[in-house]
C-alpha cells in the first residue's frame, strides 16, 4: 500500500489511509508534497536560467514568446477542465497526474536537445500542458488522503514543500552556474533527475485513491475503483459551487499578476532593482512559512473566511507597493504579503471546490475553480497592462486598490450564501 | 508490490539519477575548471587600458581570459589581442567611455550595467533587470543606453519582455523608454505587451533609432528623447545600428516565422528609403557595428561550443561574401581616438 503502511484493513469510518504525521496529516499527503517539491526544483531551476540560456542560444525572439504566452495559457486552461474531468471519470487521479508529472519530465529530456526557438517553444508548451494536467486531480488527491477536518492544514503542508522546491530550484541553478559557466546541460540534466525522481514518487509511493475512498468506503459489492462512471452534473451545476467560481472570478480579475507589482517595487527601491530577477523567490519563501499556519488557521475559522481575507494581504501587497516610501524594509514587507496572499488563497480554493460538490466530481471541481482563477488573472493582467500604459503605474496600482476593497466584502457575502453540496439534498 | 519492494525501486531510481548527476556535473565541472586553468587559447597580452585604433569585444577564445573585455588593432583584426581585467557580457566603448553590462554570479545572481571612463574610473551602475541583451554609446560619449531582459516575473508568467533605459554619461536617466509615446503609421499603441530595444544614437544628443514590439509584429522607431516619442519607420526590422554618416541603418529582418525566426541584416538608406539585405545566409541576431561607412561587424555563435562566438564583416552594400573578422569574440566596437 503506501511506503509508511503495510497492511492494515481498511478503516470502518472511511478515513482516509495513510500514517499520520505529529500534524495529522496524511503520509500520502506528505509523499504528494515531496512529489512537488521535486517537480518544483525541476521547473524553478531551469526557468530562473532559461532567459540566460535563450540569450546565449538563441537571441531576442523569446520577446516576441510574450505574445504566445497568452495562447499557451489558454491551451492550459482546457487541458486542465479536461484532465480533472478525466480523473473522476476513470476514477484514476493518480494516474492522470502521473500523466501530467511524465509530460512535464520528458519535456526536460528535449530541453537537452531544443536548439532552435520553436523546439524550445515546444518543449516549454509539453511543461506547461503537463502542468494544467496534474495540478486538479493531484490536489484530488490530497482531499482523498484527508480528513475534513484537517483539509486546510493538509494543503498547507503540500504548498509548503511545493514552495520550498519554488525556493530551491532557482538558487540551485545559478550555483550550479557558479561553479560551472555555461553549465547550463548541466543544470538541465539536474532538472531532468529531479522531474524523474519526482514522477517516481507519485507512480511507486502515491497510491491512488479514487474518490470512492470516502463516498464509498470500501462497500463491499460497491463499485469496483477504477470503473467509469458517469459524472452528474447535477453535482457540478450547483449553486454553492457557481458562487464559488463567480467570487473566484471576481477576485481574479484584480489580481495583477507579481511581476507588475516587482515593476513598481524595481522603481521605487535600489533594493528591489538590485535583487528584482529573485524577488519571486522572497514570495515563495513567505508561501512556504505561511502555508502551514494558515491553512491551519483556516480549518479552525474557516476556510472561505480565509480565503476572503487572504485578499485583505494582495490588497495590502498593493498599497504597500504603492506609498512612496524607499528602502528594503517596504520590498520585503511586500512580498510577505504576497507569500501570505498565495497561501491563504492558493490551496484554500481547491478546498473550497471540494466542499461544494460530491467526491465524484471533485477533480472536476477543482479544476473549474483553478481555470476561473487562471483565466480571470490573465484577463487582469492584460487589462491592468493596459491601464499601466494609460493612465500610469502609480493611479493604475490605486484604482486596483480600490477595485479590490470593494471586491472583498461582496465577496464575502456571496460566499456567505453558498451552503456546502449534498448529494441528497 | 510490497512496501519494501517499493522502497528498493524508489530508492534505486533515485540513486541512478543521484549517479548520474554527479557523474555529469563533476565531468562538466572538470572541464570547466581545466578551461579556466588552460592559458588563452589565442595570444593575449594583459593591459590596463586600450589605445590607438581598434575594435573592442567580448572574448570568447576558451581559457583564463574567457568573458574578459579585449581589443585588437583595427590594421591587424586578427592578431594578438590585448585583454583587461574586466568582464562583461556585452560591451561598447568610445574613446571616452565603455559600457559593460556584467553578471554578478552567485547563489544569487544579479546582472548590473556599469559606465567607465577613459582611465578605467566607474563612472555610474545601475542594476538591471535580468540577463543583458544590448548596449551602445552615442558617437561623442554624451548618451549611453543598454537593454537587457527582464526576468523573475515568475514561471508562466506575463512572459519575457525587456527593459531599455536611456541616460546620459553624466548621470541623468531618461528611465525606461518604453514609457515614451510610442506612434505605428500616426496611430498610437498602447498595448501593454509593447517591449522597446536596441537603441542607436543619432549625433545631435536628441534623437535614435530603436526596435519596437507589440502583437509579435517589430518596428524600426525613430525616437525623441526631449517629446519622449517613438515613431514608426519601417515594419520587420530590429537592433538598427547608424552608419557613422549617418545615412544608413543596418538592422535584422526575421526572413522565418515567429516560431522560428530566420534574421537577415538589411541596410536601410535613409534618404531614398531604399533597403538592400545582405547576402549572408546565416541568421544573424546581434547588432550590427559599422567597421567603416562601407563595412558591416556582428557576431555569430559557434555551433559547436556552447558560449564561443565568431565576429564576421561584411560588405554594408550588399555585395561580397562574409569574412571572419575576430575569431573567439563578441560584441564588438570600433573604436578611432
Amino acid at each position: 500500500m503506501y511506503i509508511s503502511l503495510t497492511n492494515r484493513p481498511e478503516d470502518p469510518e472511511g478515513t482516509p489511509k495513510g500514517t499520520k504525521a505529529a500534524n495529522g496529516v496524511s503520509s500520502v499527503v506528505i509523499s504528494l508534497g515531496v512529489v512537488s517539491l521535486l517537480t518544483d526544483i525541476s521547473t524553478e531551476s531551469v526557468s530562473a536560467i532559461l532567459p540566460l540560456y535563450v540569450t546565449s542560444v538563441l537571441g531576442l525572439s523569446t520577446v516576441a514568446y510574450g505574445v504566445l504566452d497568452g495562447l499557451y495559457q489558454g491551451v492550459s486552461a482546457i487541458v486542465r477542465i479536461g484532465a480533472g474531468w478525466a480523473a473522476d471519470q476513470g476514477n484514476q487521479p493518480k494516474w492522470v497526474a502521473f500523466f501530467g508529472y511524465g509530460l512535464s519530465a520528458i519535456a526536460r529530456i528535449g530541453l537537452l536537445l531544443a536548439t532552435s526557438f520553436g523546439a524550445l517553444a515546444a518543449v516549454l508548451t509539453a511543461d506547461r500542458l503537463g502542468k494544467g494536467i496534474r495540478t486538479a486531480p493531484r490536489d484530488s488527491l490530497i482531499t482523498a488522503a484527508s480528513k475534513p477536518n484537517n483539509l486546510a492544514a493538509s494543503f498547507g503542508v503540500h504548498r509548503a514543500l511545493d514552495n520550498t522546491g519554488a525556493a530551491i530550484g532557482p538558487l540551485l541553478a545559478f550555483v550550479i552556474l557558479l561553479l560551472i559557466p555555461n553549465g547550463f546541460s548541466t543544470v538541465f540534466v539536474v532538472s531532468l533527475a529531479f522531474a524523474l525522481v519526482g514522477v517516481a514518487v507519485l507512480g511507486i509511493i502515491v497510491p491512488n485513491r479514487g474518490s470512492n475512498a470516502r463516498a464509498e468506503p470500501a462497500a463491499p459489492g460497491g463499485e469496483p475503483r477504477g470503473s467509469r462512471r458517469r459524472i452528474r452534473w447535477r453535482e457540478l451545476n450547483n449553486p454553492g459551487l457557481k458562487r464559488l467560481l463567480l467570487a473566484a472570478g471576481m477576485l481574479g480579475v484584480l489580481t495583477i499578476g507579481d511581476g507588475f507589482i516587482y515593476l513598481v517595487l524595481q522603481d521605487r527601491s535600489a533594493f528591489a532593482a538590485q535583487y528584482f530577477p529573485l524577488l519571486y523567490v522572497g514570495t515563495n519563501v513567505a508561501f512556504l512559512i505561511f502555508a502551514v499556519p494558515i491553512g491551519k488557521f483556516a480549518d479552525r475559522f474557516g476556510r472561505a473566511r480565509t480565503f476572503v481575507f487572504g485578499h485583505v494581504f494582495l490588497l495590502a501587497a498593493y498599497v504597500s507597493a504603492s506609498l512612496p516610501v524607499t528602502g528594503a524594509a517596504i520590498t520585503i514587507l511586500c512580498l510577505v504579503l504576497l507569500g501570505g496572499f498565495y497561501a491563504a488563497t492558493d490551496g484554500i480554493l481547491s478546498v473550497l471546490a471540494t466542499q461544494f460538490t460530491t467526491s465524484d466530481t471533485r477533480a472536476t471541481s477543482i479544476a473549474a475553480a483553478q481555470t476561473v482563477v487562471a483565466l480571470s488573472r490573465f484577463v487582469a493582467a492584460a487589462g491592468f497592462g493596459i491601464l499601466w500604459f494609460a493612465i500610469g503605474r502609480e493611479p493604475a496600482m490605486v484604482l486596483v486598490s480600490i477595485g479590490i476593497a470593494i471586491a472583498i466584502p461582496i465577496v464575502a457575502i456571496i460566499l456567505r450564501g453558498a451552503r456546502p453540496y449534498r448529494a441528497d439534498v | 508490490m510490497t512496501s519494501r519492494q517499493r522502497i528498493i525501486l524508489l530508492s534505486t531510481i533515485s540513486a541512478v539519477a543521484l549517479i548520474v548527476v554527479i557523474v555529469f556535473g563533476t565531468l562538466a565541472y572538470l572541464r570547466s575548471q581545466t578551461a579556466l586553468r588552460t592559458p588563452s587559447s589565442v595570444s593575449v597580452i594583459p593591459v590596463t587600458t586600450f589605445t590607438g585604433d581598434r575594435v573592442e569585444f567580448r572574448n570568447t577564445a576558451s581559457g583564463a581570459d574567457y568573458g574578459k573585455v579585449a581589443s585588437v588593432p583595427l590594421d591587424d583584426a586578427s592578431g594578438v589581442r590585448s585583454v583587461s581585467s574586466q568582464y562583461c557580457d556585452r560591451v561598447y566603448s568610445t574613446p571616452k567611455l565603455t559600457m559593460c553590462l556584467t553578471t554578478d554570479a552567485g547563489i544569487v545572481t544579479t546582472w548590473t550595467a556599469l559606465q567607465f571612463g577613459e582611465t578605467g574610473s566607474q563612472e555610474q551602475s545601475w542594476s538591471l533587470p535580468g540577463a543583458p541583451s544590448r548596449t551602445r554609446i552615442s558617437a561623442n560619449s554624451q548618451l549611453v543606453a543598454e537593454t537587457s531582459f527582464v526576468t523573475g516575473v515568475s514561471y508562466a508568467g506575463v512572459g519575457f519582455s525587456t527593459e531599455t533605459i536611456i541616460a546620459t554619461s553624466s548621470g541623468k536617466s531618461f528611465g525606461n523608454i518604453e514609457r515614451f509615446t510610442l506612434l505605428v503609421d500616426g496611430e498610437q499603441v498602447a498595448a501593454a505587451d509593447r517591449n522597446i530595444w536596441g537603441v542607436t544614437f543619432s549625433d545631435d544628443d536628441r534623437h535614435f533609432y530603436a526596435t519596437a514590439a507589440s502583437s509579435g509584429s517589430t518596428w524600426l522607431v525613430y525616437g525623441d528623447l526631449i517629446d519622449k516619442t517613438l515613431v514608426s519607420v519601417r515594419e520587420n526590422a530590429e537592433c538598427p545600428s547608424l552608419s557613422p554618416d549617418g545615412n544608413r541603418v543596418a538592422f535584422k529582418k526575421n526572413t522565418g516565422t515567429l516560431d522560428s525566426p530566420d534574421w537577415r541584416i538589411a541596410v536601410l538608406n535613409l534618404t531614398t528609403m531604399v533597403e538592400t539585405v545582405l547576402s549572408e545566409e546565416r541568421s544573424v541576431d546581434d547588432q550590427v557595428e559599422w567597421l567603416d561607412d562601407a563595412t558591416l561587424l556582428y557576431g555569430l555563435p559557434r555551433a559547436d561550443v556552447v558560449g564561443d562566438s565568431d565576429v564576421w564583416s561584411m560588405p554594408a552594400d550588399g555585395s561580397g561574401t562574409p569574412t571572419l573578422f575576430i575569431p573567439h569574440a563578441w560584441s564588438p566596437s570600433v573604436v578611432r581616438p
